[in-house]
Parts: structure tokens; C-alpha cells; sequence
């Protein structure tokens, strides 16, 4: 057997550590290098498990890798020229998100491509944004060039982030910050604990309700021991927050979509407000925009759609799929897949053309030299638990 | 009957020439959550090396080799109803496949426990 995951040796002595590396020792988990970071993978409990944990309790997880940026204008002032501005990189509305809420974005490349996804929260002094773990310089410094007429960027990668997810996060989260349970699905604010600034936002990545909070890496150990205190509560890793994003119908930026899969494409277009769109009243105006906006109007050769095999076998990232059992049309490929703990089955991601697009189409996986059976579904594949 | 163990961990039980081949506990470990076992059908003859079934955890799908020539006469049907076996007894009720093996002879060519201990 060759031993694909979890026992990859960390020879990279440059490999980073987040705030809680030390937790993540003590508390047993397997690490692994994931974008430049040596991040747990799994603990004790077991990938399975903590799936399960999260979606039925609650699930803490380190996303401190993940980067933190914080878009202010130049001037003194209104954080709303940091909304517009940031308009020109991405085909979602801004201006009119009221301070205090979170939007998912997309910053477009000039082909209608994808730069990367990300969460960008409105402050009174600018934008609160979260991006990837890989892209978070290229977009910081990306950001930094294309605003700085007017905004400056500020660079938060030393702050820490947990994710505490599932339908018992708001219970524990109480403890810490009793005025989160009154924020509601993507609000987003700034507070304080022990006197150090913490941004909170009821949002994340496994389709459970729950929270995310960036802090002063001094202030993360101490927090997740705190929640991690509460009976409801276990440390998780990066193989269920795949898993679970995975049932969620989550898109992995680097797997789903790039810098070569449009927002069409990807299936992401509910992500573009109306205002954005051709005949609103701010339409383009970002990377790529003629681009996305013919094929809103033409349409496009593939799409992203939920994917779920027959049997038991998981179809996973690579696997190609064709327009019936001798494999001679390739109608797509899957993008992720394995096998979903909640579903109890196997669920999958991918590009299928867009023929082959409309829920309950059948095509089929080539797996190992056979042909299964694949009906294209609807995501999420688990109903989502958000408080909106 | 002695249990023979490869570099790729998985272990061998030879009787007579029909060797059980299944993954250790250090692999099971590694592995994490076995959801899906599959083999390859009875009949098939496969070289020393050759993938002769795949386990799939929540994690990654990996290869389980023969390593030994060998043909495949059959798989353990309680892995299509339970593949947690493979977590809960790798090295007993959770054994993979039994094949015939072209040359028995060369089953001690294959590691000790001892080796197969310091190797890890």
C-alpha cells in the first residue's frame, strides 16, 4: 500500500506554523504541509468522526493560515470609498452592503477567470476580507497595487482564525462573546476580549451554522482551550472541513474553480448581484467582465455540477466522465469527490457540459477500468443549517 | 503459519500456496476511516507489484499490492457490508484477498515482523 496522506514526512524545514501549532501537539492530531503551513489533518477522533461531531454538535477548527487583510482608504474617513473601489476587482455590490455584514467574492482575472474566492465583510473604517492560504500574498499584494489611488492594505497574516462550526457553536460561542447570538447568518463585527481586538462573523465553510474569529495569536491558545472546555465541542481537522465543505457544495479554490473557470462556469453566478450584472445600474466596471457578461448571455460549454455515483466506491478529483458506457464522448471530469460521512455515501463535484448539466442526468465515471453510473444532483448535498 | 510483511505494509499468511493478504495496523492507522474496499475479481493473474485491490478512506483512495506473482482466487465479502473491519481488525478479520501464489518458495523472501517493526 502506498501511504498517500497522513504520513507525509515534513522534511520542509520552511514550513510554516500557525498560533496553535502547539495545541495541535498536545492534542495529538497528525499534521500534515498544506499551502506552506504544517496543519492538522486529523486528531485522535478520526476524520469520520469529527465530521459527524461538527454537523451534530460543534467542531473547532485552525484556519489561521488562511490570510486576514484589512482594505482602509487613504484618507481619513468614510469606509465606504474602500466598498467602492473594491468594485473594480470584483462583479459583486458592495456599496449597498450595509457596514457590519459579509459577502462572499470573486476576484476576477482579465479572462473572466478566477484570481480567488474570498469573504469580505464591511467595517465603518473599510473592508474585512479572508482569502486563501496560497493566494493570500499574491492577493494582498494584488489588492495593494490595484487600489492604491485610494486604499491602503493592511496585512494581517500574524492574527489567528478558528472556525467554530455546527448547530451547538452558538451555545459555546456565548461563553466568549455574549452578543454573538444575536448576529445573524454572514454579520460580522468587531469587538473585544481581554482588552485585544477580535473580528467575529457567523459564517464558514461546512454548511452548519457557526462562527469565525480573528485574533491577536497571543489570544488564540487560550481561546480554543477555553471552548474547547465545553462538553460539545472537539478539535477538527482539515480532512472533515473537506468533507464537509464537500457535502456542502463548497467550492476549494485551486480544485474547483482557478484562474481558468469563469463565474458562469463554476456555477457561481448567485454570487454576482443583480446591480453587477448586464442592465444593472453598476454592470462591469471589474476583471473580465465583457467576458462574463457574454457568456451570461450566449452561455458556456461546461459547468459545475453536484455528482453523485452509484454503489459505493467514491469518485474522486481527476476522474473522467463520458456520455454512456463506452467511453467514447468525454462529457467532463470531477473536480473533488470522496465519500461524504453525513450523505453515507459517495458525492463528488465537477465540469460536465452543459447538455449533460440539468439535475438527474446520467453519465459515467471511468473508475479503475470500469464504467459506474453518475447522476448529476443539486448541491448542497446536505441542507444547510445557517440562522438568516 | 508464519505472517510475512512487505515495505508497502501488507501482510502476507501462507498455507499450502494460497497466501491472505490484508494491510497492517500501521497502514489501517494511516489510512483513517475505511469507507470503500474493492479487489480484483478471482482469476485475475497479476504480477509481482501489481495493485490486486484498493481501499478508499474518507482521506485517499490507495493501492494494495501483491508482492508476490500470484493469482486472485477470492475477497473478503464482509468488507462490501462493513470496510471498517480494515480499522477494527486489519490483521485478522479484516484480511483483503487470498491468491494463489505462482512460486510459494519465495514467500520467506519477504520481511520478518522484526524487519518489517524497524522499518517503520
Amino acid at each position: 500500500m502506498s501511504i498517500s496522506v497522513g504520513a507525509v514526512e515534513l522534511m520542509n524545514e520552511s514550513l510554516q506554523r500557525t498560533p496553535l501549532y502547539d495545541l495541535h501537539i498536545s492534542l495529538g492530531a497528525k499534521m500534515v504541509p498544506f499551502a506552506g503551513y504544517e496543519m492538522p489533518v486529523q486528531y485522535p477522533l478520526g476524520v469520520m468522526e469529527e465530521h459527524q461531531h461538527t454537523r451534530k454538535k460543534a467542531g473547532l477548527f485552525d484556519v489561521s493560515h488562511m490570510g486576514q487583510l484589512r482594505i482602509q482608504p487613504r484618507q481619513q474617513g468614510n469606509g465606504s470609498v474602500a466598498a467602492e473601489a473594491f468594485e473594480a476587482l470584483v462583479p459583486m455590490d458592495f456599496q449597498s452592503l450595509p457596514v457590519g455584514r459579509q459577502r462572499y467574492a470573486l476576484l476576477t482575472n482579465d479572462q473572466g477567470g478566477l484570481r480567488d474566492d474570498l469573504m469580505v465583510a464591511r467595517q465603518e473604517g473599510g473592508l474585512f476580507v479572508v482569502v486563501n492560504a496560497a493566494n493570500k500574498e499574491s492577493d494582498a499584494d494584488y489588492i495593494e497595487q490595484a487600489l492604491a489611488e485610494s486604499c491602503k492594505v493592511k496585512r494581517q497574516f500574524d492574527r489567528a482564525l478558528l472556525a467554530l462550526q455546527g448547530p451547538k457553536a452558538v451555545e459555546v460561542i456565548a461563553d466568549l462573546f455574549p452578543q454573538a447570538p444575536t448576529m445573524r447568518f454572514m454579520d460580522c463585527i468587531d469587538t473585544v476580549l481581554d482588552g485585544a481586538p477580535v473580528t467575529i462573523s457567523r459564517s464558514g465553510y461546512t454548511g452548519e451554522d457557526g462562527f469565525e474569529i480573528g485574533l491577536p495569536a497571543e489570544l488564540a491558545e487560550r481561546v480554543a482551550r477555553k471552548l474547547l472546555e465545553h462538553p460539545d465541542v472537539e478539535a477538527v481537522g482539515l480532512g472533515a472541513r473537506d468533507s464537509l465543505r464537500l457535502e456542502a457544495g463548497l467550492c476549494l479554490y485551486g480544485q474547483d474553480i482557478d484562474k481558468t473557470t469563469s463565474p458562469v462556469e463554476a456555477s457561481l453566478m448567485w454570487a454576482i448581484q443583480k446591480v453587477r450584472r448586464p442592465g444593472g445600474e453598476r454592470a462591469g466596471g471589474y476583471p473580465g467582465a465583457e467576458t462574463i457578461s457574454r457568456q451570461l448571455e450566449d452561455g458556456v460549454y461546461r459547468k459545475r455540477v453536484g455528482l453523485v455515483s452509484e454503489g459505493r466506491a467514491p469518485i474522486r478529483a481527476g476522474v473522467e466522465l463520458f456520455a454512456d458506457e463506452t467511453g467514447e464522448e468525454k462529457v467532463g471530469r470531477v473536480t473533488s469527490g470522496g465519500f461524504g460521512p453525513t450523505v453515507q455515501g459517495p458525492v463528488a463535484m465537477g465540469y460536465v457540459s452543459c447538455d449533460k448539466a440539468s439535475p438527474e442526468t446520467r453519465v459515467f465515471a471511468s473508475l479503475r477500468g470500469r464504467m459506474v453510473p453518475v447522476t448529476v444532483k443539486a448541491m448542497p448535498f446536505v441542507p444547510p443549517g445557517f440562522k438568516r | 503459519m508464519t505472517t510475512r510483511y512487505t515495505e508497502t505494509h501488507e501482510w502476507v499468511n501462507l498455507e499450502g500456496d494460497t497466501a491472505t493478504i490484508g494491510i497492517t495496523h500501521h497502514a489501517a492507522e494511516e489510512l483513517g476511516d475505511v469507507v470503500f474496499v474493492e479487489a480484483k475479481e478471482a482469476g485475475t493473474e497479476l504480477a509481482a507489484g501489481e495493485a490486486v485491490a484498493v481501499v478508499e478512506s474518507v482521506k485517499a483512495a490507495s493501492d494494495i499490492y501483491t508482492p508476490l506473482q500470484a493469482t486472485v482466487l477470492s475477497f473478503n465479502e464482509k468488507l462490501s457490508d462493513d470496510p471498517s473491519l480494515i480499522n477494527s481488525a486489519p490483521e485478522g478479520e479484516g484480511w483483503i484477498v487470498k491468491v494463489k501464489l505462482a512460486s510459494p518458495e519465495e514467500f520467506d523472501r519477504l520481511l520478518s515482523a522484526e524487519q518489517y517493526q524497524q522499518k517503520l
